[in-house]
């Protein structure tokens, strides 16, 4: 019997720990005995070795991706790549159209930049997706016009795990001569990458949810055809210009090495995930008015979202408090908006509020996976006892008929 | 977030948590917030004839500020006139937890329970009351 580390962590979407074998290959690249070098230095030692291993690294995230690692940028982080890529290519063509298509569950990163790009004068389609968190191709289709320049569409979604069908709208995008944005900052080492088969332009990545570090990341940058860009930061031209910066070498080391293994181990991790993933949602399965929320079928391993209805999440997650999770709900006066991903997929503002993500990873254990069910339980029998809605449910009541006082 | 030590105290072991019978002449109901807010209380009082309350209880669905602080009122009303409970204001609730600003609003709810709840009972009893209820 393993002992149980409290508390549990279960919030592998959030961000990940960094592996022990790519912490040890990151430490061989900070101090006086190490490759310290700057990678752009082209007259020494220290320089090379740094360059060599930036460029390994650099192999690393493109084989994961079945791209060619001279279209691999790095930059700081998903957040960073989602502005570079749309930013970058929607200005970069504005002679050819202002209108950009994405979707409602985009990470804000993408959502923000859009919002920005409309202050410019930018025209933004932000599409519905369906019930179960999948976009309708038809809808897609029916959205894209003669001035559409780029198309952002993520590929596993951060709070319900959901994975879109990236290859069906590649296909769209190429025929149309569309530019295609992908945010894949939670896909490595969960679902397959190939931006050939998938006709991606851009893709967006990090390190820190593949058990790399934080503060490093990529976009991949299609060179057939060529997707052209117009850079968000400029300086001493690194990154062929799209990206000026001194390289971290240890942070793309970093990426590089966490790549290499999310790649090799993929295929045994999603399996005993999927295992642990169901043994939680079995968990849970004979509670009354539980809800999975985002489709079961097309959804990363690691992820569960569910919705306790009568219960609010941030209470929940308060009475979990030997679990590390998130919630959909957001009770203050800045913001008494529920999740808004949760809202885009259709569900009330009951159940949004109601709703815990729990993401399993690479280090969660059976141990842990139990413990979540126990406590989770009790802390939701012991929030339905406190709850009014739980009695009026249970006295018939329907709640949409109540007239309730909005505050 | 961190929550105050009260905060957690009501939370953990929330005072007066119950139903009273909503049909009963001396007893007034105060249902306040909405689901879709993120919060509802209902608080309920059990008056004498004098006036005094007698016993308070609350089921409370919100985040855990909002539970301590319907936890909270119910103490704070057991034994009162309701001359005096009315006069409870949110700063009483808000300063007693040490609620941050961003939860503010979950004292408010609560004030507005307690206007809720006397509204009622003056209502069953025909006392008309200019302070008209929020919600029951
Ligand atoms: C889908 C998605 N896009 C973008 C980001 C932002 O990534 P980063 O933290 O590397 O800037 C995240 C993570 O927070 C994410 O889940």
């Amino acid at each position: 019997m393993s002992s149980l580390n409290i508390p549990i962590y279960m919030d592998y979407s959030a961000t990940t720990p960094v592996d022990e074998r790519v912490a040890a290959k990151m430490a061989e690249c900070l101090t006086n005995q190490g490759h310290f070098g700057n990678p752009a230095s082209r007259s020494h030692p220290f320089g090379w070795n740094a360059d060599e291993l930036v460029e390994q690294a650099r192999d690393n995230v493109a084989n994961l991706l079945g791209a060619n690692s001279k279209e691999i940028v790095w930059t700081s982080g998903a957040t960073e790549s989602d502005n570079l890529a749309i930013k970058g290519a929607a200005r970069f063509n504005i002679k050819k159209g202002k209108h950009i298509v994405t979707l409602k569950t985009e990470h804000k990163a993408v959502l923000d930049t859009c919002r920005q790009l409309e202050r410019e004068g930018f025209e933004v389609t932000y599409l519905d997706p369906l019930e179960n968190g999948l976009l309708d191709l038809e809808v897609f289709k029916a959205a894209l016009r003669e001035d559409t320049t780029v198309v952002s569409i993520m590929h596993v979604n951060n709070e319900i795990g959901v994975i879109q069908d990236i290859a069906a709208i590649g296909k769209i995008t190429r025929e149309r001569g569309i530019i295609f944005h992908v945010d894949a900052a939670q896909s490595p080492g969960k679902v397959v990458i190939d931006v050939n088969e998938m006709n991606v332009d851009l893709m967006s990545l990090c390190a820190h949810k593949v058990y790399g570090p934080k503060g490093i990341g990529a976009l991949y940058v299609r060179r057939k055809p060529r997707v052209r860009l117009e850079a968000q930061i400029h300086g001493g031209g690194h990154e062929r210009g799209m990206r000026s910066g001194t390289l971290p070498t240890h942070q793309c080391v970093g990426m590089g090495e966490s790549f290499r293994i999310a790649q090799e181990e993929m295929a045994s991790e999603n399996e005993r995930m999927r295992v642990l993933r169901d043994r939680l949602w079995n968990g849970f399965s004979d509670m009354e008015e539980i809800y999975l929320n985002g489709d079961l079928e097309q959804r990363i391993p690691g992820n569960l979202n569910v919705s306790f209805n009568f219960v609010e999440g941030e209470s929940l997650i308060m009475s979990m408090k030997d679990i590390a999770v998130s919630s959909g709900s957001a009770c203050t006066s800045a913001s008494l908006e529920p999740s808004y991903v949760l809202r885009a997929i259709g569900r009330n503002d009951e159940l949004a509020h109601s709703s815990i993500r729990f993401t399993i990873g690479r280090f969660t254990t059976e141990e842990e996976v139990d413990f979540t069910i126990k406590q989770t339980r009790q802390a939701v029998e012991k929030l339905r006892d406190l709850s009014p809605l739980w009695d009026m449910h249970n006295e018939g009541i329907d709640m949409d008929s109540v007239e309730w006082a909005a505050h | 977030m961190a929550y105050s030590d009260k905060v957690l105290d009501h939370y953990e072991n929330p005072r007066n948590v119950g139903v009273l019978d909503k049909n009963d002449p001396n007893v007034g109901t105060g249902m306040v917030g909405a689901p879709a807010c993120g919060d509802v209380m209902r608080l309920q009082i059990k008056v004498s004839a004098d006036g005094v309350v007698e016993d308070a209880k609350f089921k409370t669905y919100g985040c855990g500020s909002a539970i301590a602080s319907s936890s909270l009122v119910t103490e704070m009303m057991k034994g009162k006139t309701l001359e005096e409970v009315g006069q409870i204001r949110n700063k009483h609730i808000a300063d007693e937890l040490a609620l941050p600003p961003v939860k503010i609003h979950c004292s408010v709810l609560a004030e507005d329970a307690i206007a809720a709840a006397i509204a009622d009972i003056k209502a069953k009893r025909g006392e008309t009351d200019k302070e008209a209820a929020v919600a029951s």
